[in-house]
């Protein structure tokens, strides 16, 4: 394992890895020549193929042109339905969280072993158990097909992922630290935002990236929830390929792929570290 | 010392008062999601019971709901795809993860950038991954047509929509997805390997073949463990990547658990079955999970006892 040059065997290493690169790489890039390719020229041959000119139109056409269901306004509002579903969900998840965490891994109180232990139960119990006694909440609430009742949905069962990741990297801080500010008079919020929020950049990065991609790439409960103008971006590509299984439109289609599946590909590419941390810290629950 | 006499003096009241702000802080949050998880879960098992069809309604059935789910062919289909594509997607992603996590372990140049590549796919969403490779595996416009385009007529990749040949698109795509996370757990178990145990093995003159096989890969397997559950997880609740992949067909050939569920309460209007078909597919995950925390248990009561 010590040898640098190029022996044989490292060259077959290099062809191996490449060639799965490659593979992998590969519905990317097809996907994005495609978004750059008229929807005759795809027609003409296949998906998979070089643009003859650059066909940017694909793009105006796939952020506020293309129908889905009567309403022609393309893939825009569906992008704005599931950032306000995603920001506010993850911000709020993330901070209730972040202090739930806290209090059970620092502060500790009666019952807190229990309550954590059912609430980590989330991390498993499939949605298909939740999805009838949503529906039936939502209604009853008047939150069916909001974008509201998709936020409370996520904020809830998010829960479940924040308060797992800060609990377990809070209870690497040493107790004496909280104790002596708890001598010095310091309050259970003092000690959290004086103390503990500065000690919690790491962590905090990994859970907002977490339940950000993981609400953004979100299908189920979109789709369930909420109808028509309503809907996710998620939803709304589905609803897309069945609008227009007649006449495809590849080109457009594949441009809305590409914008749809653009904030989250923008977040891994600038915070792929803290990504990977977070699918570690999942993995080890 | 005074200041806890001082707080046990004050009124009891006075004091609960003045901590309402964190106590509801902490449990309102944490009894929500409690509450929800263990509510929501009594509920559909209860209405799984009960004769609801459109609506939820009380009333008692028995087993009548989990029996016509059972007995239906929808279900057996779903119940064999999962068996099928549970078991050859868990293996490929494993042998795929195992194998870029070794080569990439090989202090070769541009990891960094590899490791990337082969972990992007976990970014994006099921939806878009069974999209692009509905795309790609349509025989009309996808590889096939391409190899068609090129010269070579007789080629033949019409999975897609070949009843017996479909469900493996979706081990493809599933694949495709995420043995990039099997192979970011092997790199990290591979890389705190201790490298006292693999100097000894060289020095014993164990090739490098031979140090893996015998040396470093079996300490690799509590991580394969994790990472056989975890994709199974994903594998019994699979159903954004068929939605956007196949919907189920063609016909029902790649229906799964997820799909039936989703058929039987929001198309069909079988609000019993479909919370029957709900409960069961917990009962296959428990059927993974809980020799999975049994396990977990053991070890660490061998870790603490060591």
């Amino acid at each position: 394992m010590r040898e640098r040059g190029f022996t044989p065997s490292r060259i077959l290493i290099y062809l191996v890895v490449s060639l799965f690169a490659a593979a992998y790489l590969a519905p990317l890039v097809v996907v994005v020549l495609n978004s750059l390719r008229t929807n005759e020229e795809i027609a003409q041959g296949s998906m998979i193929g070089w643009p003859q000119h650059l066909a940017w139109s694909n793009y105006a056409k796939a952020w506020s042109g293309f129908c889905v269901a009567e309403t022609c306004a393309g893939i825009r509002p569906y992008m704005l339905n599931s950032a306000l579903i995603t920001i506010p969900a993850t911000v709020i998840s993330t901070l209730l969280g972040a202090v739930a965490g806290y209090a059970v891994s620092l502060w500790r109180f009666r019952g807190d072993n229990w309550i954590y232990g059912i609430v980590t139960l989330g991390l498993f119990l499939p949605q298909q158990m939740r999805l009838l006694p949503w529906t039936i909440v939502l209604r009853d609430i008047g939150l069916i097909n909001t974008l509201t009742g998709l936020v409370l949905i996520h904020t809830i069962q998010g829960l479940s992922f924040t308060v797992l990741f800060c609990r377990n990297y809070y209870v690497a801080i040493p107790h004496e630290l909280i104790r002596a500010a708890r001598i010095d008079g310091a309050g259970f919020f003092r000690i959290f935002w004086c103390i503990i929020l500065p000690l919690s950049a790491p962590i905090l990065i990994v859970t907002v990236i977490w339940q950000f991609t993981h609400i953004w790439n979100e299908f189920l409960y979109g789709v369930t929830f909420t109808t028509g103008q309503q809907q996710p971006v998620t939803a709304a590509l589905i609803a897309l390929s069945a609008a227009i299984a007649d006449i495809p439109q590849h080109g457009v289609q594949s441009a809305a792929v590409i914008i749809a599946a653009l904030p989250t590909l923008l977040i891994y590419l600038f915070g792929g570290r803290y990504f990977v941390r977070g699918l570690t810290a999942g993995a080890v629950k | 010392m005074t200041g806890a006499a001082a707080t046990v003096a004050r009124p009891a009241i006075s004091g609960l008062v003045r901590r309402l702000p964190e106590i509801l802080m902490i449990w309102v949050p944490l009894l929500l999601s409690a509450a929800h998880l263990i509510s929501f879960s009594i509920w559909t098992i209860w209405i799984s019971f009960t004769p609801s069809t459109l609506v939820p309604v009380t009333g008692w059935v028995g087993l009548r709901n989990y029996t016509s789910v059972l007995s239906s062919r929808n279900w057996q289909i779903a119940f064999d795809n999962l068996l099928l594509f549970g078991s050859a997607f868990v293996l490929l992603s494993l042998i795929t993860g195992l194998m870029l996590a070794i080569l990439l372990d090989q202090r070769i140049r541009g990891e960094n950038v590899l490791r990337s590549i082969f972990l992007y796919p976990l970014a994006v969403s099921f939806v878009v991954t069974g999209t692009v490779w509905s795309w790609l595996l349509n025989p009309g416009i996808g590889i096939e047509k391409l190899v068609h385009d090129l010269g070579w007529s007789s080629f033949h990749f019409d999975w897609l929509v070949n009843r017996d040949m479909a469900i493996w698109t979706i081990v493809i795509a599933a694949v495709w997805q995420s043995s990039g996370f099997a192979m970011a757990l092997f790199l990290a178990g591979l890389r705190s390997v201790d490298g006292d145990i693999i100097k000894a093995a060289q020095i014993d003159g164990a090739g490098p073949v031979r140090t893996y096989w015998r040396v470093i890969l079996p300490t690799l397997w509590p991580i394969t463990v994790t990472v056989v559950v975890i994709q199974l997880q994903f594998a019994i609740s699979a159903f954004d990547l068929v939605r956007a992949l196949t919907n189920g067909g063609p016909g029902i050939a790649t229906q799964l658990p997820a799909l039936v569920v989703y058929d039987l309460m929001f198309q069909r209007g079988q609000l019993g079955r479909g919370a029957a078909a709900a409960v069961l597919m917990l009962l296959i995950l428990l059927a993974v999970l809980l020799p999975y925390a049994a396990w977990r248990y053991v070890q660490r009561q061998r870790v603490t006892h060591a």
